[in-house]
């Protein structure tokens, strides 16, 4: 990465790495799902993985919060090595992950989806604070609080499943695919608050097929395709590569 | 979508909610409450009193053993509602914690293990030989002793998922009564821990303060009914507190989360394992506790009463009720107890009568309860008293399917 760096100076990065990846390779049985990935986060960012179906970015994201065990490679958060932590561990050092296909649990309310996400947190004061941040992003979800989840419409299940991530107060969150399914408007209001989240002092990991919609609030882009990386940098360098966008970004 | 409305304070929605819930539970428990005082006044002072032909009727169609046996029905009932209608776990093999539960009992409760002389605040007057263990402390070992069981048993099987657990859930179910059924020579040394088919015969009496005016000594033996009926319904109200309590709590919370969607309930932290297997304890607890009771109802321990047909049946009871919802179980627990104690067979000699016909009515009872969850399924999935949370999604099922639907039901590799 560091050689990278020298001779191609977009890629130079402020801010220390949070999440370190190094020749992570993932495997469903014997089908390579992610091969010799390697990808960092650093504190501050929205990063973004991009690439069209099947590429392994979900894949990834699930090895992160401990789904799916790696057969190889690190995982490196904050200076400790997660690879192959059971989920509770890992969101207990503060990743949240919200899942693709948003997951939220569709018989409880809108307010005890809230609660479950703060499952770990202890601090009654800390949890209060963070569910009216998290009303406050999505006025919407205030509205809808007693509500059940599972009668929302799509976008409101999008902002629960966002907000019910960040109520586990995560020092690094991600994202699976928050675009799916949505209108473009939505697309637009969703992405926006994900722009928020990161300016209140949270670091995003963004999975998204939508990757010019992506790249527009990204600060690093990685592409991903067949479970490989195939180009990283700078993601509005990247987006405005017309070749790379022709040949990647479905553009 | 872009309106704003203040968000409401965290605290009033909520402490809204726990007031409804709070309220609903204490109508239906003063309404058991007060059903339970209602019989037992009735059946202690008021029956003995009553001209012989009111009596008879009560004795053929209502007897006070059957409603002793309710209640062992309904605290195992409760127990399988944690497992199933709480954590979503299919427990098919529930019977064994009833069966070792009984053999507790038979054990700590009995001249079984002649070879030793133990006594402990047990059975008055006291007996030579064996164990004698006062009640209320078997009752508790009891339940400690299958919770562990719960564990041993889950702790290999919850890792598997949905038809798979089922089916391992009911293999344990029929290993454990088989080893009582064959525990009169274990091993090479011939260990006899259960007497084989003939059972343990017979149990202490049941210990019991004397709260109660015009009670006769310290145990309550077979003939004592409405008094231990009385101390029978305060393990059920024991039970029925305690699922309540843990309900609203953490762990019920995370229960409820892994019924729902497993996968998101470990995205939130947690602990999938850990909260399963409490799942496995609290209800192999009950169930310790029915098995107590059960063995003090029938004032012993017999094998073949611990068969597959009783882990159905308590299903049966549980779907029947309203799976995740305490009150609901506990009527369908009365309900189909009673239908198979004593209703069925009188509604048969009633029918057999007018009809002049001799249709053995009882041997026909699980026609009766398969018929009971066909229908139940067809037309009231969520029981006769639903779930509160469960009835409000049936009813907007379709919403939510308009609305992009909300489970992606993919087989998912879950880390536990």
């Amino acid at each position: 990465m560091s050689a990278q760096t020298a001779d191609q100076p977009w890629l130079a990065r402020t801010g220390e790495p949070m999440l370190e990846i190094a020749n992570l390779s993932v495997f469903y049985g014997n089908i390579a799902a992610v091969q010799d990935l390697s990808l960092d986060v650093r504190k501050g960012e929205i990063v973004t993985v991009v690439g069209s179906n099947g590429a392994g970015k979900s894949t990834t994201l699930r090895t992160i919060s401990g789904l799916i065990k790696p057969r190889k490679g690190t995982i490196t958060f904050q200076g400790d090595q997660i690879q192959g932590k059971k989920g509770n561990e890992v969101v207990r050092r503060g990743i949240c992950h919200s899942p693709e296909g948003r997951r939220i649990f569709p018989r409880m309310t809108v307010d005890e989806n809230l609660d479950l996400g703060a499952f770990l947190q202890n601090d009654k004061a800390a949890v209060a604070a963070e569910r009216d941040r998290v009303l406050e992003l999505f006025p919407r979800l205030a509205e809808r609080i007693n509500q059940k989840a599972g009668t929302m419409s799509g976008g409101e299940q999008q902002m629960l499943a966002v907000g019910r991530a960040m109520m586990g107060n995560p020092t690094l969150l991600l994202l699976d695919e928050p675009s799916m399914g949505l209108a473009p408007i939505l697309v637009d209001l969703i992405f926006d608050t994900i722009e928020k989240i990161r300016d209140q002092g949270t670091t995003i990991l963004l999975v998204e097929q939508n990757a010019l919609a992506a790249l527009r609030i990204a600060d690093y882009a990685y592409v991903m395709e067949s479970g490989h990386l195939k180009l990283e940098g700078d993601a509005k360098q990247l987006s405005r590569d017309d070749a790379i966008v022709r040949a990647y970004l479905g553009g | 979508m872009a309106t704003t409305t203040a968000p409401k304070s965290p605290t009033s929605t909520k402490s809204a909610r726990a007031a409804k819930s709070g309220a609903n539970n204490r109508r239906w428990a003063l309404i058991f409450a007060g059903a339970a005082i209602l019989v037992f006044v009735f059946y202690q002072y008021l029956l003995p009193h009553l001209d012989q032909s009111v009596k008879s009727v009560f004795d053929s169609w209502l007897p006070i053993s059957t409603l002793e046996e309710s209640l062992v029905w309904i605290i195992c009932a409760i127990g399988l509602n944690i497992v199933v209608g709480y954590a979503g776990l299919l427990d098919l093999g529930y019977v064994a914690f009833w069966a070792i539960g009984g053999y507790t009992a038979g054990w700590l409760m009995s001249s079984f293990f002649n070879n030793v002389d133990f006594s402990f605040f047990g059975v008055i007057p006291p007996q030579p030989g064996g164990i004698h263990i006062n009640f209320w402390i078997v009752l508790v070992i009891a339940a400690a002793f299958c919770a562990l069981w719960g564990v041993i048993i889950g702790a290999p099987t919850l890792r598997l998922k949905g038809d798979y657990l089922a089916i391992v859930t009911l293999g344990f179910g029929e290993i454990i009564p088989q080893v009582f059924y064959n525990g009169d020579c274990i091993g090479p040394a011939c260990w006899n821990v259960s007497n084989g088919t003939q059972g343990i015969y017979p149990v202490d009496s049941m210990n019991a303060p004397k709260i109660l005016p015009g009670m006769k000594g310290a145990t309550l033996g077979i003939f004592d009914q409405p008094y231990k009926y009385i101390f029978f319904c305060l393990v059920a109200a024991l039970c029925v507190f305690v699922s309540l309590r843990i309900r609203e709590g953490r762990l019920g919370r995370a229960w409820l989360a892994i019924r729902e969607d497993e996968l998101a309930a470990s995205m939130m932290g947690v602990p999938l394992m850990r909260t399963k297997l409490a799942a496995y304890a609290v209800g192999a607890a009950m169930g310790g506790f029915g098995g107590v009771i059960f063995a003090e109802y029938v004032g012993g321990v017999v094998p073949d009463r611990f068969n597959f047909s009783i882990s159905i049946t308590l299903l049966a009871m549980v779907v029947l009720g309203g799976m995740g919802n305490v009150w609901g179980v506990m009527v369908g627990a009365l309900v189909l107890a009673w239908i198979n104690a004593t209703g069925l067979k009188q509604i048969g000699v009633t029918f057999n009568q007018v009809f002049h016909t001799s249709i053995n009515f009882p041997a026909n009872n699980y026609l009766l309860f398969g018929g009971i969850l066909v229908l139940m399924m067809l037309f009231r999935r969520a029981g006769l008293f639903p779930e509160m949370r469960t009835k409000a999604v049936l009813e907007e099922d379709e919403v939510a399917d308009d609305a992009g639907g909300t489970h992606l039901s993919d087989p998912e590799e879950v880390t536990a």
